[in-house]
């Protein structure tokens, strides 16, 4: 009896006794197993924007340039480009293939991209387009589709008219909305096109074999893509899908999954595990953004200047987070933005406040001075459990150091954003992740036209820098005017910066070449390859 | 008896109809706006998007648009898988959630009156207080924790034997479902024992066991033929409503052990405001829970004829 009890307590206790043969990597068929945590919502390029169906087409569509192991742009589907002040002109390379062995033409550019900007679309991420001539006035419905400014000079060269000069549109085209689609084939899959793996076709360097919906995919290499000598995987197998980080983190354990994400409370089960915990900086910046709509407390400059004071964003790192990988908040500008021969953030240093209890004392009598004392605050946040504990964090800061009432406001994503874009909130916890490779990705969001500019933030000056950072292609002028903006952000207190966002993540040692990426399919396995 | 049927299928149909209709002036209720996402999107797209899912008419003109296609039996695209309609969505996983669920009715069945009885023959002894411990566990402790302790026990299991024996998780094989189910089941399993004992004892106070045992039959054939066969009445009554609950699926279970279900489109459209599968799934859901509900009814005037009468 004793034996038994013995037994069972050991099937309950944390620590494995003996590792289970891992079938989730095999080296001779360079086969790999990985879970996702949801279903992928949309792979039909022009409408996806979600980062699951992005990983997925990442690794089933090519563009016209793509990123290489180390996130520079090399030659996709074009094999070199050209840029004017007002001109993009891309020559296509001539074994690109559809998986059906079809070439992959200048007019599938085409053809996707009106698709696109067809308002009837109703893509969400049509606004990426806005540097192509006409795609706006399209979007709107007062020019027919036909009017975009992309053109297929022949089957191999695409030219493409711009709006004003966007020095960073041939990185833009790495991302899915600018993926090709072949006209022939989506019409004759009409309503159902991208709905099933036999109802998309594919020009990356895997195509999509089986998708049980919410069960599996199976992705296989492509043979007829152009670059398959360099592809070492054979299959990518997606055999799980769940949201549940404890449920791949077993799945991990046991073998079944190569990669997993771990979150606050796994992260100490597999440092228990000794597992190899690795750590990943995810571009995406978290900020607190304030109320500017007339009326609000924190319309009040002084208000918002004494809570930059006695915000401590090494605390927040290392105390309320509390798991590798984030960095301190420092500016709305992530640490990778390049600026003009180094990084941004090193060529600009962003203002800090610095914790400061004296001065933040001295803004909030001046504030209460202004606008008599200050009511209760109301925090809205999203109800993870990151985000709670991050409020409540904010609660106490405020409270103890200014007496400020903070009430928060825990709501599902649907009605966190309802009530963001309605102004019901003083502060919101927000996050913002790049679109694209260059710093108008997060240097827009607080342009007063931007509709993603929750808080109404209103300064005809930052508007101007935005601006001029839009239509100039010289490097030294555009990271001036986003120098300019970053310290206007930290003297008008816009929003307070909280942390630059970080993943922990467990990876099978034997899988070589994954690449983690700021922008694009994350992780991407395309170059990944498995040893014995 | 056929009027008897037919009353209670009128009466159901009706039902359907009200769960429908609360339903849908419950979720427009609820704040929040369906086609908002993480961008902000332009005027003219939102009036687009708002026009493929016809929530630019009014609400009682869109309530009665519903109720027409749903007479037709078609509940629109899914809002967040927008290729998907809904009724390939029920189609593919309520299978899925079917199979996993009558398993898990078995196992609970089959327990629950196995430890019910058993409990009834020992009242007040040892084994039926270890077994009525575990049975205000089974009903108390939520099923997220049962799913996790068992999820693990296979992880280590697996481990100590160093390979693969049964599947932490996944969907395919009948190995992938024992455990699931066997999770799914335990509350009902809990339920039905409780029932089970209740109504075990109190037969055993009737005079025809009285009666049977003055005549000398022995104890075995008491129990089998006279106690458990009246006893069971009450455990099927609730099991028609249990079949529903559990074989629409588990959410917390199918997000465990990764199982395409039902379970997890009907829940997480909620949180979602995916109106057309929240319209879809509850309609389906309380459909197929007035029919179990039906044919329990008709079941129970078969096994007991006073029913009918009354």
């Amino acid at each position: 009896m004793r034996h038994i009890t013995v037994f069972l307590t050991c099937l309950l206790c944390q620590f494995a006794h003996a590792e289970v043969e891992a079938t989730s990597v095999d080296f001779h068929s360079q086969t790999l197993t990985i879970a996702l945590t949801q279903e992928p919502p949309q792979l039909n390029s022009a409408k996806a924007t979600d980062q699951v169906s992005g990983l997925v087409l990442g690794h089933l569509m090519q563009g016209l340039v793509r990123y290489d192991r180390r996130g520079n742009v090399i030659p996709g589907v074009a094999e070199r480009w050209e840029m004017t002040e007002t001109t993009a002109t891309f020559w296509l390379r001539k074994d690109a293939k559809w998986s059906d062995g079809k070439p992959v033409t200048a007019h599938d550019f085409v053809f996707a991209w009106q698709r696109v900007a067809d308002p009837k679309t109703a893509s969400q991420y049509a606004f990426i387009l806005s540097p192509i001539k006409n795609a706006a006035e399209i979007n709107e419905g007062k020019l027919p589709v036909t009017e975009l400014g992309v053109l297929a000079l022949d089957d191999r060269t695409l030219q493409v008219t711009l709006a004003r000069p966007t020095a960073y549109f041939v990185k833009l085209t790495v991302f899915n909305t600018f993926y090709p689609i072949r006209q022939d084939f989506f019409e004759s899959r009409g309503d159902q096109y991208a709905a099933d793996a036999k109802d998309l076709l594919y020009n990356g360097p895997f195509k999509m074999t089986e998708w049980t919906h919410s069960a599996s995919l199976k992705m296989i290499k492509n043979e007829h893509y152009w670059d398959r000598e360099n592809i070492s995987l054979n299959a990518i197998n997606v055999d799980y899908i769940t949201a549940d980080t404890r449920a791949r983190l077993n799945l991990y354990t046991d073998g079944k999954i190569a990669f997993t994400r771990l979150d606050g409370e796994t992260y100490k089960d597999a440092l228990s595990q000794r597992f190899r915990i690795r750590r990943f900086t995810t571009g995406s910046t978290f900020y607190l953004e304030y109320n500017h709509r007339p009326g609000k407390p924190t319309a009040n400059l002084n208000l918002r200047k004494a809570i930059q004071y006695i915000f401590d964003p090494d605390e927040m790192v290392n105390r309320v987070l509390a798991t590798p990988g984030n960095l301190r908040g420092e500016s709305l500008f992530p640490v990778w933005l390049n600026g003009v021969n180094d990084k941004f953030r090193r060529e600009y240093p962003a203002p800090q406040a610095g914790y400061n209890v004296k001065e933040a004392k001295r803004y909030l009598e001046l504030a209460v001075n202004e606008i008599g004392p200050i009511p209760p605050l109301v925090l809205l946040v999203s109800d993870s459990p990151t985000a709670t504990k991050q409020g409540e964090y904010m609660q106490g800061v405020l409270l103890n150091k200014l007496g400020i009432e903070l009430k928060i406001d825990v709501q599902t994503f649907k009605q966190r954003l309802a009530k963001m874009t309605s102004g019901e909130f003083d502060i919101v916890g927000a996050g913002w992740g790049p679109d694209f490779d260059d710093i108008l990705t997060f240097g827009d969001l607080l342009a007063s036209w931007n509709m993603n500019n929750r808080g109404r933030y209103n300064n005809p000056e930052y508007d101007r820098l935005v601006r001029l950072t839009m239509n100039s292609t010289d490097p030294k002028t555009r990271m001036d005017a986003m120098g300019k903006a970053q310290q206007i952000l930290f003297d008008d207190a816009v929003v307070l910066p909280q942390y630059e966002q970080g993943v922990i993540y467990l990876l099978h040692p034997k899988i070589k070449g994954v690449a983690r990426r700021v922008i694009g399919p994350d992780p991407d396995f395309t170059y990944a390859k498995i040893v014995p | 008896m056929l009027a008897y049927t037919l009353k209670r299928l009128i009466a159901g149909v009706i039902t359907v109809w009200f769960i429908a209709t609360a339903t849908f002036i419950a979720m427009h209720q609820v704040p929040g706006d369906p086609l908002m996402n993480d961008k902000a999107v332009s005027a003219e797209i939102r009036a687009n998007l708002e026009a493929k899912y016809g929530l630019d008419k009014p609400v009682t003109e869109q309530y009665f648009i519903f109720l027409g296609n749903m007479l037709t039996g078609d509940f629109g695209i899914s809002f967040t898988q927008q290729n998907r309609k809904v009724n390939d969505i029920i189609r593919d996983h309520f299978p899925v959630s079917a199979t996993l669920g009558l398993l898990a009715i078995f196992f609970a069945a089959t327990g629950g009156v196995l430890w019910g009885a058993l409990t009834a023959v020992y009242r007040n002894r040892l084994p039926d207080i270890i077994i009525m411990f575990l049975v205000i566990l089974g009903i108390s402790v939520p099923s997220f924790v049962f799913a996790a302790l068992g999820q693990l026990f296979l992880v280590n299991l697996n481990s100590l034997a160093g390979q693969s024996i049964i599947p932490v998780a996944g969907w395919g094989t009948f190995s992938h479902m024992l455990m699931p189910s066997m999770v799914l089941g335990l509350g009902t399993m809990a339920l039905l024992t409780r029932l089970m004992r209740s109504s075990m004892l109190e037969i055993v106070n009737e005079d025809y066991i009285k009666t049977a045992r003055a005549k000398g039959l022995s104890p075995t054939r008491i129990f089998f033929r006279h106690q458990l066969r009246n006893a069971i009445l009450p455990v099927i009554t609730v099991l028609g409503p249990q079949i529903a609950a559990i074989t629409t699926g588990g959410f917390v279970v199918e997000l465990v052990f990764a199982i395409p279900g039902l379970g997890r489109y009907f829940v997480q459209a909620v949180q979602q405001l995916d109106y057309t599968v929240i319209m879809g799934t509850t309609v389906f859901y309380g459909a197929f829970l007035v029919l179990m509900v039906i044919i329990v009814d008709i079941l129970y005037g078969f096994i007991d004829p006073r029913v009918r009468l009354s």
